[in-house]
C-alpha cells in the first residue's frame, strides 16, 4: 500500500513558498539564508522521492497520463535540487562558512543529491520502458515503492537532524537501516516471484521485472549508503 | 636611562617575544589553524589584551614570583631571564617538555644559590604547588564546561550554520579573555626578574601615574605583541593542524579554562574578594599556560568517559616539573658565574 502523499506534498509546497520568501524578506543575514537554502534543498529531495511514490502509484494504477505529469514533476524537484546544491556549495566556500566542518558538510550534500538523483532515473526508465507490471507483483511493487521512500525519508530527517539536532540523529539513522533491510527483502520477494511464477513465460520479461524491482530498491540502497557518511560525521561533529 | 639598561633589557624583550610567538599562538592556535579565525583578527586582539592584561593586572604575579628571589642588579636580572629563555629554547629542540614558568623559577633560584641569598621556602612551595594545581584545575574546569556546554547546545539545537557563527564569536571572546589572562599571568615572567632592578621611573601624565613597573609591563606587551605579528602564525597553524585535533567548540572549552587557570592565579581584585568574604584564595604567581592546557585537555578526555586519554601528556607534565627547573637553576649559576668573573658585571648587590 502506498503512502498518502497527498497532505504531505501540500505541506511541502507551503513550506517552500514560506521559505523563498522568508529568504529575502525576514532574515538578512547571509548565514540565515544559506539555512534556509539547506533546508530547502533537503524538501526537494523529500519532494523527489514522494513525487515518485504518487507518479508510480498513477502508474501501477494504469494512469499513464497522470504519471506523466508527476514524472515531470520529479524532474523538477531533481533540477532544484540541484541548483539548490551548486548555490550552497558556492556559498559556503565563497563567504568561508564552517571551515571545520566543511568538507563533511559538501560531502553529505552531494551524496543526498543521489536520492534524487535515482527518484528522476527510475520515474524516466519507467516513463521509457514501460514495464509489464503482472497483477500478481503488484502488490509487492507498491509495496517496495513505499518501504524505499520511506528509507529516503528518513534519511533527510537525519541529515536535517545532523544541521540542527545532532542527539536524534541516530534515531532516523537506524529507520534508515530497518526501511533498507525492509526494502531487500521485498525486492528479494519480488524477484523470487518473478521468476519462479508460471504467470509470467518469457524470460526477458521476468529480468525486466527484476531490473525494476532493483532500480526502485536503490533508491533505499542510496539512501543507506548516505547514511553510514552521516554517522561518521556525527561523530566528528559530537564535541 | 642609560644604554646598558636596555641592552640589559633585552634577554627579558626576547622573553615577551617568544611568548606572543608561542604561549599567545596557543590561545588561537585552533581558531587560526581551522580557519574560524582569520590571523590578522587573532593577531591584533593577541597583541592588545596581553599588554592590557599586563599593565593592568600584571603585578600580583610579579610580586609573588619576586617573593622567590628578588633579582637586584640589572646585569643579573639579564642573565637570569637569558637562562630561562635559552634553557626554553634548548629544551624545546630537544624535544622535551618544557615551560617558561618552570624554566624562570629554577633560573631565580640559580640567582639565589650564586648570591648567597636564601630561597623562601614557603615562596617556592606556594609556587611548585601552582603547577600541580594548575593542571589540575584546568581538567576540573573544562570537564564542567563540557557538560555545561553540551547542555546548553542540546537545549538551543542550533543549525550548524548558526553555530558556526557563534562558536567564532565565543573563540574571539575566550581567545581576549586568554590573551588577558595570559599577559596578566605570564608577563611576570617575562619582566618578573626586572622589577626589583628597573631602570624606568615613574611618569605622571595628565595626572595619571605610570609607574616604572607598569612601563616595563608594557614594553613586555609590546615585545609579546611583536612576537605575535612576526612568528606566531607558523606556530597557529602548527597547534591547528598537527597537535591536539580539537573542535571548535572544544577548542573554546580549552581556551577558556586554561584562561581562567591563568586568570585566578594572577587576579588581585579577585584574590581580595575571596579574602573579604573568608574563603582562602589563590596564590598569585605565574602559572605554566601549556600544562593548564594539557589539564584543560585532560578533562574533556575524561569527560568524554577516559576513551583516547594520552597518558603521556602526564608523564610529560610531571616530568617537565622536575627537569626544566633542574636545568635552568644549573645554566643559571654557571651563567652568573661567567657573567661576574669573566665580564666583570655585578650580578647582585
Amino acid at each position: 500500500m502506498l503512502i498518502n502523499t497527498g497532505e504531505v506534498m501540500a505541506k511541502k509546497e507551503e513550506t517552500k513558498k514560506n521559505g523563498r520568501d522568508g529568504i529575502g524578506r525576514v532574515f538578512g543575514s547571509r548565514t540565515k539564508a544559506l539555512e534556509m537554502e539547506i533546508d530547502q534543498y533537503l524538501s526537494y529531495i523529500d519532494q523527489s522521492a514522494l513525487l515518485l511514490g504518487e507518479a508510480l502509484k498513477q502508474y501501477f494504477a494504469g494512469d499513464t497520463q497522470r504519471f506523466e505529469e508527476k514524472s515531470a514533476e520529479v524532474d523538477e524537484a531533481e533540477r532544484k535540487a540541484d541548483e539548490l546544491r551548486r548555490n550552497i556549495t558556492h556559498r559556503i566556500y565563497s563567504e568561508m562558512l564552517i571551515p571545520d566542518s566543511r568538507g563533511d558538510v559538501l560531502g553529505l550534500i552531494e551524496t543526498t543529491d543521489n536520492v534524487a538523483d535515482v527518484a528522476k532515473k527510475v520515474a524516466s526508465h519507467f516513463g521509457i520502458e514501460k514495464p509489464e507490471i503482472y497483477p500478481f507483483l503488484k502488490e509487492d511493487f507498491e509495496e517496495l515503492v513505499d518501504t524505499s521512500i520511506k528509507a529516503a525519508q528518513e534519511l533527510t530527517l537525519a541529515v536535517r537532524a545532523f544541521f540542527r539536532e545532532l542527539y536524534r540523529v541516530s534515531e532516523h539513522l537506524d529507520k534508515v537501516h530497518f526501511w533498507e533491510h525492509q526494502a531487500d527483502q521485498i525486492e528479494d520477494r519480488l524477484k523470487r516471484k518473478a521468476f519462479e511464477s508460471p504467470e509470467i513465460k518469457e524470460f526477458s520479461k521476468r529480468v525486466h521485472m527484476r531490473y525494476f524491482a532493483e532500480r526502485i530498491s536503490l533508491l533505499a540502497d542510496e539512501a543507506e549508503g548516505v547514511a553510514e557518511r552521516l554517522s561518521i560525521s556525527v561523530i566528528k561533529r559530537s564535541i | 636611562m642609560e644604554l646598558g639598561g636596555l641592552i640589559f633589557l633585552t634577554s627579558g624583550l626576547y622573553m615577551g617575544w617568544s611568548l606572543g610567538a608561542n604561549d599567545a599562538a596557543n590561545i588561537f592556535g585552533t581558531a587560526v589553524g581551522t580557519r574560524m579565525v582569520q590571523f590578522r583578527t587573532a593577531a591584533i586582539i593577541s597583541a592588545v589584551f596581553i599588554t592590557l592584561g599586563a599593565v593592568i593586572s600584571g603585578g600580583g604575579a610579579a610580586h609573588g614570583l619576586g617573593a622567590l628571589g628578588a633579582v637586584n642588579a640589572l646585569p643579573g636580572s639579564f642573565t637570569v631571564s637569558l637562562c630561562a629563555a635559552f634553557t626554553v629554547m634548548w629544551m624545546t629542540k630537544a624535544g622535551l617538555p618544557v615551560s617558561t614558568t618552570q624554566a624562570i623559577v629554577g633560573a631565580i633560584v640559580g640567582w639565589n644559590l650564586f648570591s648567597g641569598y636564601p630561597t623562601d621556602q614557603e615562596a617556592l612551595t606556594r609556587i611548585m604547588t601552582t603547577w600541580v594545581t594548575g593542571p589540575i584545575l584546568g581538567a576540573s574546569i573544562s570537564f564542567l564546561m563540557y557538560f555545561a556546554v553540551r547542555f546548553i547546545l542540546n537545549k538551543l539545537s542550533l543549525h550548524l550554520i548558526q553555530l558556526d557563527r557563534y562558536t567564532r564569536n565565543a573563540l574571539l571572546l575566550a581567545g581576549a579573555f586568554g590573551a588577558y589572562s595570559l599577559g596578566a599571568n605570564n608577563m611576570a615572567n617575562v619582566v618578573g626578574v626586572f622589577v626589583e632592578a628597573s631602570p624606568f621611573r615613574d611618569l605622571s601624565l595628565f595626572g595619571f601615574t605610570f609607574t616604572g613597573t607598569q612601563q616595563l609591563f608594557m614594553i613586555g606587551g609590546l615585545a609579546a605583541g611583536l612576537g605575535v605579528a612576526t612568528y606566531s602564525k607558523r606556530v597557529m597553524m602548527t597547534v591547528g593542524s598537527n597537535l591536539f585535533k580539537l573542535s571548535p567548540v572544544t577548542a573554546f572549552v580549552v581556551i577558556f579554562s586554561t584562561a581562567a587557570v591563568l586568570f585566578l592565579f594572577a587576579s588581585e581584585g579577585l584574590a581580595d574578594a575571596m579574602q573579604s568574604v573568608g574563603l582562602p584564595s589563590f596564590p598569585l604567581v605565574p602559572v605554566s599556560q601549556s600544562q593548564a592546557a594539557v589539564g584543560s585537555i585532560i578533562g574533556i578526555g575524561l569527560a568524554k568517559g577516559g576513551r583516547n586519554l594520552n597518558l603521556k601528556l602526564l608523564g610529560n607534565i610531571v616530568l617537565g616539573w622536575v627537569a626544566t627547573p633542574t636545568v635552568a637553576a644549573t645554566i643559571s649559576y654557571v651563567a652568573l658565574f661567567i657573567m661576574q668573573n669573566v665580564f666583570m658585571q655585578q650580578v647582585y648587590m
